[in-house]
C-alpha cells in the first residue's frame, strides 16, 4: 500500500518501573484509514494497555507512534487526545453534567461557539438513536446502561475525530442490548468511516465488529493479524486456534455470501402443468430426492418427493410439502445453513428480490466454499512466508 | 465546669443529629417499606424547614426568660454581666468572629492541602499528614490553647490559630475522601478526551467532591463555635466569658443565658451548613 496508514506503531514498548518483563514488547502495528481493527486476546495480554498507548494515556517507554505521517510520540498528550474519540467499558459519563454538557466536552474545549455546540449535540444524539428533546437535559443517573453507552459514543464523536479508541465499549451491557448496539454502531461506522481501534476479550464480538482482527498473546505479541474470514479459515498456530475455540468453521460461514456472482448447482424443477414422469426422470438424473415445484412466476412453492411424483398422475399446488427454507440473494451461508437444517430436502432455496428461484444451496456447496477458503488462506500465508 | 460541658455536649448533639437526618434521604431510598408520609416529608427537606422554627422558639424562650429576670432590680453581678449592649452583644460578635475566621482559614488551608495530598506526587505523604492533623484534634482543646498561649501570647489571633489546627482534620480528611471517592472511570474518561489535569480537577473532581467537603466544613464550623467558648481562657473573649462568670459567681441565670446563646448560634450555623449541603450539591447526583 502506497499511502500512509492512519495509525502506525513502531517497536512500541511499555515497561513499568520495577518489573523485569515489559507489559508490551516490541509492538508494531498499522491501522488503515476507515477500518475497524479489533485487538483481542486473553485477559492480561496487554490489549487495553496497547490501546492506551495510542492516545498516550500510558506513555510508551520505547518506539514511536505516528498518526498519518506525523510523529506524535512526544507532542502534547492532552491536545493529541482531543483528536481521538475515547470510549471505555465503564462509560465514565460526568454525573454532575447533563447529557448535552457531557457530549459537548471536547467541542467546548476546542472553543466552538455555543450555537455550533448545541447543534452538534442534537445531531449526535439523533445519530446514536436518542431523541434530543427527551435526553438533552437529563442527567447520566437517569439513563440505562445501554443508553449511557450510546451517550458515551456520542461524546467520543463530539468534535468529529478521525480516530476512535474503544476499550470493551459494550462489555458491561446485557447480551440483547449489546447486539443491538453493535449493529447500530456498525451501521453508523458505514456512514462515518472512522479509523477505529477496538479492544475486546470476546472473539465473537471481534469477528462481528472487525474489518481486521489482531489476536494478541502475552506482552501484546501479535499472534495473527488478518481479516476475520482468513483467521477463521486458517489459524496460524495452536494459540490462535484455542482462542477462536470450537465452531470456527461455522463462524466462517458468516463471511461467505450467496450473490449472483456465485454459481449454484442446478436443481430439478417443474411447473404445475408439467409431466410428473419427466420430472421424476430429471430428479433421478440429478440424483435428487426432491423436485421443486415453481409457480407461474418462478417462485418455489412446494417440495415434491420422488414418491409424490411416482404415485401422482399430475401435481397440484397442494402436492408435497411447502417450501419454508428460503434465503434472499446476498444472504450469508450461515443463514443458508440455518435454512437447510429446517428444510424438507436439506437444501436452501435462494430467491431473487421478486421471489423467483435463483438456485439452491446444498451441503456440498458449503463444503466446497469452506475448503476453498482454507486453501486460499493457506496459500496467502505461504506467500507471505515465502516473501519474508 | 458542668455548665460548660453541657454546652459542648449540646453543640455536639446538634452536629450529630442533623448529620444523621441529612444522611437519611440517601439511605431512605434503599430502605424497604418506609411509610410514604415519611418518605414524602424527607423528600421535601422537612428537617431543613423545621430547624429554623425550633431555633426561633428557643430564641423566643430565651428572650422571655431574659425579660423575666428583671435585670433592673436583680443582684449586681447579674445585671452587670447580662447587659445586652455592653456585654452580651460584643461577646456574641467576638464569638462569631473567632468561629468564622477560624473556619475560613481552615478551608483555605485544608482544601488545597487535601487536593495536593490526593495528587500522585504527594499522595504518599497523605497518611502522615492526616496523622498529624489527627493528633491536633486528639490533644485536649484546653491544652492546645495553653500551648499556643505560650507561643503566641494572648488574644484573638492565638485563639484563631489554635482553632484552625483543631478543626483542620474534618475538612482535610473530607477533602481527601471526597476526591478519592470520585469514580476513577469518570476521571479516566475526562483525561482520555484530552482534558488537562487541572481541568479534570476543577470541572470534574472538585464539583463531585463538593458534598463531602461541605460536610467536613460544617463539622469544622460547629467545632469552632463550640471551641470559641474556651477563648476567654487566653483573653480571646466570646460568650465563654459570660458562662465563666456565671460559674464563678454561682449565678445560674448568667450561666444559662450564656450557654443558651452558644447553643442557638451553633444550631443556626448547623442549619446554614445543612442548607449549603442541600443546595450547593451539584445537580444530577
Amino acid at each position: 500500500m502506497s499511502h500512509a496508514p492512519k495509525i502506525r506503531l513502531e517497536h512500541v514498548e511499555k515497561k513499568y518501573p520495577g518489573s523485569r518483563t515489559p507489559a508490551v514488547e516490541d509492538l508494531s502495528l498499522e491501522v488503515e484509514e476507515g477500518e475497524i481493527l479489533v485487538l483481542v486476546g486473553p485477559s492480561g495480554c496487554g490489549k487495553s494497555t496497547t490501546l492506551r498507548l495510542v492516545n498516550r494515556m500510558i506513555e510508551p517507554t520505547g518506539g514511536t507512534i505516528h498518526l498519518d505521517d506525523e510523529d506524535v510520540t512526544s507532542v502534547n498528550a492532552d491536545r493529541l487526545r482531543r483528536r481521538m474519540g475515547y470510549v471505555i467499558q465503564q462509560v465514565g459519563l460526568f454525573p454532575h453534567q447533563s447529557i448535552a454538557q457531557n457530549i459537548a466536552t471536547v467541542p467546548s474545549m476546542l472553543g466552538w461557539d455555543r450555537a455550533r455546540v448545541s447543534e452538534r449535540v442534537d445531531e449526535l444524539l439523533t445519530m446514536v438513536g436518542l431523541d434530543p428533546e427527551t435526553y438533552r437535559d437529563r442527567y447520566p443517573r437517569e439513563l440505562s446502561g445501554g443508553q449511557a453507552q450510546r451517550v458515551g459514543v456520542a461524546r467520543a464523536l463530539g468534535a468529529d475525530p478521525e480516530i476512535m479508541l474503544m476499550d470493551e465499549p459494550f462489555g458491561a451491557i446485557d447480551p440483547i442490548t449489546r447486539e443491538r448496539l453493535q449493529n447500530e454502531f456498525l451501521r453508523l461506522q458505514a456512514e462515518l468511516r472512522k479509523t477505529i481501534v477496538f479492544v475486546t476479550h470476546d472473539i465473537d464480538e471481534a469477528i462481528r465488529m472487525g474489518d481486521r482482527i489482531a489476536i494478541l498473546g502475552e506482552r501484546s505479541h501479535i499472534r495473527q493479524i488478518d481479516t476475520p474470514e482468513r483467521i477463521l479459515a486458517f489459524p496460524v498456530d495452536d494459540f490462535v486456534r484455542d482462542f477462536i475455540g470450537s465452531g470456527s468453521t461455522l463462524k466462517g460461514l458468516q463471511f461467505e455470501v450467496v450473490d449472483d456472482a456465485v454459481e449454484l448447482d442446478p436443481y430439478p424443477t417443474m411447473g404445475v402443468d408439467d409431466d410428473p414422469a419427466r420430472a421424476l426422470r430429471a430428479a433421478q438424473d440429478a440424483n435428487a430426492a426432491y423436485v421443486l415445484l415453481l409457480d407461474e412466476t418462478g417462485r418455489p412453492t412446494r417440495w415434491l418427493s420422488v414418491e409424490d411424483l411416482e404415485s401422482a398422475e399430475r401435481v397440484t399446488a397442494e402436492s408435497g410439502t411447502e417450501v419454508l427454507a428460503k434465503v434472499e440473494l446476498g444472504a450469508t451461508l450461515f443463514e443458508a445453513l440455518e435454512q437447510m437444517l429446517i428444510s424438507a430436502a436439506a437444501v436452501a432455496c435462494v430467491v431473487r428480490d421478486d421471489g423467483s428461484l435463483y438456485g439452491v444451496v446444498r451441503l456440498t456447496h458449503l463444503n466446497r466454499v469452506i475448503r476453498q477458503a482454507r486453501v486460499e488462506a493457506r496459500e496467502h500465508y505461504e506467500r507471505i512466508g515465502a516473501a519474508s | 465546669m458542668s455548665g460548660l460541658t453541657s454546652v459542648r455536649a449540646r453543640t455536639g448533639d446538634a452536629g450529630t443529629t442533623t448529620d444523621g437526618r441529612d444522611r437519611d434521604p440517601g439511605s431512605g431510598s434503599a430502605a424497604p417499606a418506609e411509610p410514604s408520609w415519611l418518605a414524602r416529608a424527607r423528600s421535601k427537606h422537612l428537617g431543613l424547614k423545621l430547624a429554623p422554627v425550633g431555633i426561633a422558639l428557643l430564641a423566643l424562650a430565651l428572650f422571655l426568660y431574659y425579660r423575666s429576670l428583671g435585670l433592673g432590680d436583680s443582684v449586681i453581678q447579674q445585671s452587670s454581666s447580662l447587659q445586652w449592649s455592653t456585654k452580651l452583644w460584643p461577646q456574641l460578635v467576638q464569638h462569631l468572629t473567632i468561629a468564622l475566621w477560624s473556619t475560613v482559614l481552615v478551608v483555605v488551608v485544608a482544601v488545597p492541602l487535601g487536593i495536593a495530598l490526593t495528587r500522585p506526587p504527594l499522595r504518599r505523604f497523605g497518611p502522615a499528614i492526616v496523622t498529624v492533623a489527627n493528633s491536633g484534634q486528639a490533644l485536649p482543646a484546653y491544652g492546645l490553647l495553653i500551648i499556643f498561649l505560650a507561643m503566641l501570647g494572648q488574644g484573638l489571633r492565638t485563639v484563631v490559630v489554635a482553632l484552625v489546627l483543631y478543626a483542620l482534620l474534618p475538612v482535610l480528611r473530607n477533602t481527601m475522601v471526597g476526591l478519592d471517592g470520585v469514580d476513577r472511570s469518570v476521571i479516566e474518561a475526562g483525561r482520555g478526551m484530552g482534558m488537562t489535569r487541572w481541568r479534570v480537577l476543577t470541572r470534574i473532581e472538585l464539583p463531585l467532591a463538593v458534598p463531602v467537603i461541605l460536610a467536613g466544613v460544617r463539622v469544622a464550623m460547629i467545632l469552632n463555635i463550640g471551641m470559641a467558648t474556651l477563648a476567654y481562657l487566653i483573653g480571646g473573649g466570646g460568650l465563654g466569658v459570660t458562662i465563666a462568670v456565671g460559674l464563678k459567681l454561682q449565678q445560674d441565670p448568667v450561666l444559662i443565658i450564656g450557654a443558651a446563646l452558644v447553643a442557638i448560634v451553633a444550631l443556626t450555623f448547623d442549619w446554614v451548613g445543612a442548607l449549603a449541603e442541600t443546595y450547593l450539591r451539584p445537580k444530577g447526583l
